[in-house]
């Protein structure tokens, strides 16, 4: 019970997801629509249970009065807020739930982006070395690319936009390629392999 | 729906809170840090509700669709979890969800990435123009020695670790691509950001900084 019914439900719901693309019949395709329809519900539970999580993470961080502790307040009041506006008013546009998204959650997230520009320049800066042909080739790519974008490229030399696009679509584009086609067949062998019932660590222990 | 001038001075002040981290880690960026973890957690459950709970489970089940009691069963074992005897029961809902994204996954790569790259590489070796000429057989001899490279199954001495070092090459140009790819789109947000403070923000209250 505890391991081989969820091995059952993993074979069962895996292999039609693949038996439902080769067997273009209504009767299968429907039934495969069903399916990925529970899916995608199950799914929206593990959102909740990772949210519940969060709130019993951070209750437990109060009452205890662990380090930081006082920060699980805004955290808290922020999941709050947006959940209940959310739920209760709706999220289309033009609701106080898409205000605090477009003027809190997208500013908040741009910026943090925003700092990893300092971040890696400073990081490249202190563990970057030319030291092989291979550094090189990785440092003039960059360089070219960087430059390559901005009005002072052009600035310097008009082809370099021209050779940044080519990189980009050349060379840059085979080197992903090859990575794509090596992530696909991982990737499929993997499915295979949790469909069969040969991974199995996503179970866990016991 | 707040005042404009108001979501103006929340998101730029809440951008200043962020960015007061290029200092240090401070107070201030640990309030904003954490007010952003628990909007983005409120913000995914509530677009779920709207958007799957309700038009997929809620009102098709009160519409008489009782078939779906079993995920909504499934969904509620997963919350077994904080039980110590009974969390083994959640395994039932993720070996749905394991097993139907596997499937997903290996229809979807082999369709989406595998079939489609493959046919994407075959190009014409001999093309209109010498540099479209050119541009094709990097672009082959680049897939093919990179592939070489992340075959293991045979030492790499020879003509193989000739074209493994081949693709070496091509890994660490496009390495450097992607970084210098990644430097500008950070840049690019950074400018959008700074743009947000000295014009945006000023406009909403009627101010103009930069002419």
């Amino acid at each position: 019970m505890r391991r081989e019914v969820p091995l059952i439900i993993t074979a069962i719901f895996g292999s039609f997801m693949v038996i439902e693309y080769f067997v273009p019949h209504p009767s299968v395709t429907g039934f495969g629509e069903m399916l990925q329809q529970w899916a995608i519900i199950v799914v929206a539970f593990a959102y909740v249970l990772g949210v519940a999580n969060i709130v019993r993470i951070n209750g437990e961080k109060i009452s205890k009065r662990s380090k930081d502790w006082p920060y699980a307040f805004p955290l808290l009041a922020g999941l709050g807020f947006m959940l209940t506006v959310g739920v209760v008013f709706g999220v289309g546009n033009g609701t106080l739930f898409s205000d605090f998204y477009l003027y809190a959650y997208a500013p908040m997230s741009g910026t943090m982006f925003s700092l990893l520009a300092f971040f890696i320049a400073s990081a490249a800066f202190r563990a970057f070395r030319i030291r092989t042909l291979e550094a090189g080739l990785l440092a003039v790519a960059a360089v070219i690319v960087m430059l390559g974008r901005v009005p002072v490229g052009t600035e310097i030399w008009d082809k370099l936009p021209v050779i940044s696009d080519w990189i980009m679509n050349a060379p840059q584009m085979a080197a992903k390629r090859a990575i794509l086609i090596g992530a696909a067949l991982g990737a499929i062998s993997t499915g295979l392999k949790v469909i069969l019932g040969i991974e199995r660590n996503y179970l866990g222990g016991d | 729906m707040l005042p404009s001038p108001v979501l103006h001075t929340m998101a730029a002040l809440l951008t200043i809170a962020i960015f007061s981290f290029l200092y240090r880690d401070n107070p201030v960026y640990k309030f904003a840090e954490h007010i952003f973890v628990g909007i983005a957690a409120g913000y995914i459950v509530a677009i779920e509700f709207q958007n799957v709970f309700l038009p997929n489970l809620w009102r098709p089940l009160l519409a008489g669709d009782y078939k779906l009691v079993i995920p909504f069963l499934l969904g509620v074992l997963m919350f077994s979890r904080f039980t110590v005897r009974f969390n083994w029961l959640s395994r039932w809902a993720i070996g749905l969800m394991v097993g139907t994204f596997s499937g997903l996954a290996i229809i979807g790569f082999a369709q989406g990435d595998l079939v489609a790259q493959i046919q994407a590489n075959m190009l014409p070796l001999k093309a209109g123009s010498l540099i479209d000429t050119f541009t094709n057989w990097v672009i082959v001899v680049g897939v093919l020695a990179t592939l070489v490279y992340f075959f293991f199954s045979k030492e790499h001495k020879g003509a193989l670790g000739a074209t493994a070092k081949l693709g070496i090459w091509f890994l660490m140009v496009s390495f450097g691509a992607s970084y210098g790819f990644t430097v500008m789109a950070r840049i690019s947000l950074l400018v959008g950001r700074l743009l947000f403070l000295l014009v945006d923000w000023p406009a909403s209250l009627g101010i103009e900084l930069i002419r």
